[in-house]
C-alpha cells in the first residue's frame, strides 16, 4: 500500500492531499458543466471549477502543509480572495445573461441558444 | 482547557492514565461547549418567546399569558413546546421529500453556529467557544447561512405561499447584508481589529468610551445596523417571508410540530446573536456602562475567584443587553405595521446603503482627523483603549518584520492609535 | 500505533465531505437539490480552509460564495422555473463518455499532485511546531500595497516582486462596478411587444 495512503491518520497532510481534492472538484465541476442541459447547472459547474482552483491556491500557500522558501505564503490567500470575488461578479452577470435569455426563448436550456447557427 | 480536563481525569480514580494531550478531554470540552451554547439559544427562545406574548400583550391593552406555571403565565412556552411536540409531522404531498425535511435543520444549525464565535467576556482568557481573529465576520458569514434552511423549505413545500415567501425572503436578505456589512465595518475601523474581544475590551471603562458615542457617525451606524440587523433576521416590520395577512404563514405555510418549531427557535436565536453583536460591536459588550468590576477590584488572576466573579458579571452583562435588544425588535414588531416588499427594498437600497457607506466615510475621516479622541471627541481615549488595540500588532510586527521596523511603526504610534499603523 | 493527528482526521472528514456532494452536484437531476449539495460541498472547502491557516479567505468563502452567489443561483431558479420541480435528463452515452473523460482528467491531476516530492507534507514534530500566524492585517496591508509579511525576505529578486495587489485590487473594485451596473442593465424589465417605444430605453 501507498505509504501516503497508509498513514493518513497519524501524520499531517501535505499540499498533495489539498490539491487531490482540489482536482476532484475540478473534474466535478467540468462534467457538470458538459453533461447538464440546464444554464443554471453549467453555472454551478463553474462555481466547482473555481472552487477546486481556490483549495489549491490556499494549499500551495499554507505553512501548515509545506513550510519553506517556495511556499506561495500569502499571495495564495489574496489570488483565492480575488477568485472568490470574480466568481461573484461571474455569477451575477451570468444570471441576468440567464434571466435575458429566458425572457427571449421562455427556457434555460441551453441547447436552445441557437439563433446564431447559419 | 483539554489539558485542564485531562488533568483531572488523571487525578480521579479511573483505573487508567490520562495522558496530557490525550483527545479525551478535547472531545469533552468540545461536548460542553456545544451543550452550552445549545442550551443557551434553546432556553433564550423560550423566554423570548414568553417575553414577546406579555409585551405583546401590554402593547395591546391585554394581560397576556397568565395560567401556566403561575402569575406570570412563564411555563407557557414550555407547554406549547408539548404540544408542538405531540403534533403530527405532515409533509405535503407533492413535496421534495428529503429537502423538506432537511430546511429546518439548516436555518437552525446556521443559527446557533453563529454563537461559536461570539464571546461573553473578555480579558486574556475570554469566555467564548472558539477564539477566531476574524471573528466578527465569521458571524456575518454564519447568519448569512441560515436564509438557505427558509428558502429551502419555502421552495421544497410545492406551495405557491411558501415559493412567494421564499423568494421575498431571498431578495431581502442578499440586498440587506450589504448595509450590514458596511455598518459593521465601522466598529472594526474604529476598533482596529475584526476579533470581538478586542472590539469589546476596547470599550472597558465608563459608558462614555462606547463605540456608539465615539462619533456622531457611529451613532447613526448604530441605528442604521440595528434596522438591518431586523431585517436580516426577518423580523416585523420586515417579516415579509411569513407574512401572514397575505401569504397565510410563507414560508413554513406546510410546516407543522417539531419542523416548525425549529424554524422558530432560529429566528429567535438569531434575533439573539444579532442583539449581542450589536451589544459588543456598539454597546459596551461586557462591560457595563459604570466599571463596577474594576472599582470592586475583581481583577484577579485568570482563575481566581475575584477573575470568575468579573467574568460573571460581563457574562451577564452581555447576556442583558442581548435581551434588551431583543425586547426592542419585540416592541418594534408589535407597534409598527409590516411594510410592502417594494417599500422593504426601497429601505434598503435608497436609505441604509447609502446612509451606511456615508457613515463609514464620516467616521474614517473623523478617526483620520482626531485619532485620539472618545465620546464625540469631547473627551480622550483613555489609556487602555491603546493597550487593547495594539496588542496584537506588535507581535505581529516582530514576527514578521525587523527591528528597524518595529521602532518606526512605534513612532508612528506614539500619537495616533492603530488605525495609522503601517503608514 | 502512533496517537491520531486531528487535524489530519479533520481534513479527512472535510474533504470527504466536500468530495462526496461534489459528486452530488454532478449526478443530482433537480437543480435545487444541486444547489444545495453545492452548499455543502462549499461549506467544507470552507472548513478545509480554516484547517489550511486561511480563516479569512474560509470567511470569505461562507459570506460570498455561500451566502450570496448560491442564493443568487437559487433566486435564478426560482425566476425560471416552468414546472414545479425541474428535471434535467441526460442521456446515458453521455454519461459514459463524461466518466471515462473525468476519470483521465482526474487521474491525471492526482498523479500530478503525488508526483512532486516537496508536496508530500511536513512531518508531525515541524507541522507542531508551526506558529499560528494571523492573517487578516498582512493580507488587508498586501490589498493595500504593503507585504508586511514579507520585510525579512533576503532574495533581492524576490523583493520586486513583492510589490502587493493594490493596482489588482482597484482593477477587480472597477470591475465590480462594471459588472453592477452591466447586470442590472441586462437582467431589467423589458416590456414585452409593446410597441417600438418601449423596446430601447
Amino acid at each position: 500500500m501507498n505509504p501516503i495512503i497508509a498513514n493518513l491518520l497519524t501524520e499531517p497532510v501535505g499540499v498533495s492531499h489539498y490539491v487531490v481534492v482540489g482536482a476532484f472538484m475540478f473534474t466535478c465541476g467540468v462534467l457538470c458543466m458538459a453533461t447538464k442541459r440546464n444554464a443554471l447547472g453549467i453555472l454551478m459547474g463553474i462555481e466547482m471549477v473555481l472552487n477546486g482552483a481556490n483549495l489549491n491556491f490556499i494549499a500551495f500557500g499554507s505553512r501548515y502543509l509545506r513550510n519553506d522558501a517556495n511556499s506561495l505564503g500569502l499571495d495564495g490567500q489574496l489570488i483565492s480572495l480575488f477568485v472568490i470575488v470574480l466568481a461573484a461578479a461571474e455569477a451575477a452577470v451570468a444570471l441576468a445573461i440567464v434571466l435575458n435569455f429566458y425572457n427571449n426563448t421562455g427556457s434555460i436550456d441551453v441547447d436552445g441558444a441557437d439563433q446564431l447557427r447559419g | 482547557m483539554a489539558g485542564l480536563i485531562n488533568d483531572f481525569l488523571n487525578w480521579l480514580p479511573l483505573g487508567w492514565p490520562v495522558a496530557h494531550d490525550s483527545w479525551l478531554g478535547l472531545l469533552i470540552a468540545g461536548v460542553v461547549h456545544i451543550a452550552l451554547i445549545l442550551q443557551l439559544v434553546a432556553v433564550s427562545a423560550l423566554v423570548f418567546i414568553w417575553l414577546e406574548r406579555k409585551i405583546s400583550g401590554r402593547i395591546q391593552d391585554r394581560l397576556g399569558p397568565t395560567r401556566v406555571g403561575g402569575k406570570f403565565g412563564w411555563l407557557q412556552t414550555l407547554a406549547d413546546g408539548l404540544k408542538l411536540l405531540t403534533k403530527e409531522d405532515l409533509t405535503p404531498d407533492g413535496a421534495d421529500k428529503m429537502l423538506f425535511k432537511i430546511a429546518p435543520y439548516v436555518s437552525f444549525c446556521a443559527s446557533i453556529a453563529a454563537f461559536i464565535a461570539i464571546p461573553f467576556a473578555g480579558g486574556v482568557y475570554p469566555w467564548i467557544a472558539q477564539h477566531l481573529n476574524t471573528g466578527v465576520f465569521f458571524v456575518l458569514a454564519v447568519m448569512g447561512l441560515e436564509v438557505f434552511g427558509v428558502i429551502l423549505a419555502g421552495y421544497s413545500s410545492a406551495s405557491k405561499w411558501s415559493l412567494f415567501g421564499a423568494m421575498r425572503e431571498a431578495a431581502q436578505v442578499v440586498s440587506y447584508e450589504v448595509p450590514l456589512g458596511m455598518c459593521v465595518v465601522v466598529p472594526v475601523l474604529i476598533a482596529g481589529s475584526l476579533d470581538m474581544v478586542v472590539i469589546g475590551d476596547r470599550q472597558a471603562g465608563l459608558f462614555t468610551n462606547w463605540l456608539v458615542f465615539h462619533d456622531p457617525f457611529t451613532f447613526v451606524t448604530a441605528c442604521v445596523y440595528f434596522t438591518c440587523a431586523m431585517a436580516s433576521v426577518n423580523r416585523a416590520p420586515f417579516d415579509l417571508a411569513e407574512a401572514e395577512s397575505e401569504l397565510v404563514a410563507g414560508f413554513h405555510t406546510e410546516y407543522s410540530g417539531l419542523r416548525w418549531s425549529f424554524f422558530f427557535m432560529a429566528e429567535y436565536g438569531s434575533m439573539f446573536a444579532v442583539s449581542i453583536l450589536a451589544a459588543i460591536l456598539f454597546f459596551g459588550g461586557w462591560h457595563g456602562p459604570v466599571p463596577i468590576t474594576s472599582m470592586l477590584g475583581l481583577s484577579g488572576e485568570v482563575g481566581s475567584i475575584g477573575w470568575g466573579l468579573a467574568q460573571a458579571i460581563g457574562l451577564a452583562n452581555v447576556l442583558l443587553k442581548g435581551t434588551i435588544g431583543v425586547c426592542v425588535m419585540i416592541w418594534v414588531r408589535w407597534t409598527l405595521p409590516r411594510m410592502r416588499i417594494d417599500q422593504v427594498m426601497t429601505t434598503c437600497l435608497k436609505y441604509c446603503t447609502p446612509i451606511a457607506a456615508a457613515m463609514f466615510l464620516g467616521a474614517t475621516l473623523w478617526q483620520y482627523k482626531l485619532p485620539g479622541k472618545n465620546f464625540f471627541g469631547i473627551l480622550d481615549l483613555p489609556e487602555a483603549a491603546y493597550e487593547v488595540s495594539e496588542g496584537w500588532q506588535r507581535e505581529d510586527a516582530s514576527d514578521v518584520g525587523g527591528e528597524d521596523r518595529i521602532a518606526d511603526v512605534g513612532a508612528n504610534r506614539t500619537h495616533g492609535n492603530n488605525t495609522k499603523g503601517w503608514r | 500505533m502512533d496517537a491520531i493527528y486531528w487535524p489530519s482526521f479533520f481534513f479527512l472528514l472535510f474533504s470527504f465531505i466536500a468530495c462526496a456532494f461534489a459528486l452530488g452536484v454532478l449526478l443530482a437531476k433537480n437543480i435545487v437539490r444541486m444547489a444545495f449539495y453545492l452548499v455543502l460541498s462549499l461549506s467544507s472547502t470552507a472548513g478545509l480552509f480554516f484547517l489550511a491557516g486561511a480563516d479569512f479567505v474560509g470567511a470569505m468563502q461562507l459570506m460570498i460564495y455561500v451566502g450570496g452567489t448560491l442564493v443568487l443561483l437559487i433566486f435564478g431558479v426560482m425566476l425560471t422555473s416552468q414546472e414545479r420541480f425541474i428535471e434535467m435528463r441526460t442521456s446515458s452515452g453521455e454519461w459514459v463518455v463524461a466518466f471515462f473523460i473525468g476519470l483521465m482528467l482526474f487521474f491525471t491531476l492526482g498523479k500530478a499532485a503525488f508526483g512532486v516530492a516537496a508536496w508530500s507534507g511536513l512531518d508531525r514534530e515541524t507541522a507542531e511546531a508551526v506558529q499560528v500566524e494571523q492573517t487578516v492585517t498582512p493580507l488587508a496591508m498586501g490589498l493595500l500595497g504593503a507585504r508586511v509579511d514579507k520585510l525579512d525576505e533576503p532574495d533581492a529578486a524576490k523583493q520586486e516582486g513583492m510589490a502587493g495587489y493594490l493596482f489588482q485590487f482597484e482593477i477587480v473594485s472597477v470591475h465590480l462596478l462594471v459588472v453592477l451596473v452591466g447586470a442590472a442593465y441586462l437582467a431589467r424589465a423589458k416590456r414585452k411587444a409593446s410597441g417600438a417605444s418601449a423596446g430601447g430605453s
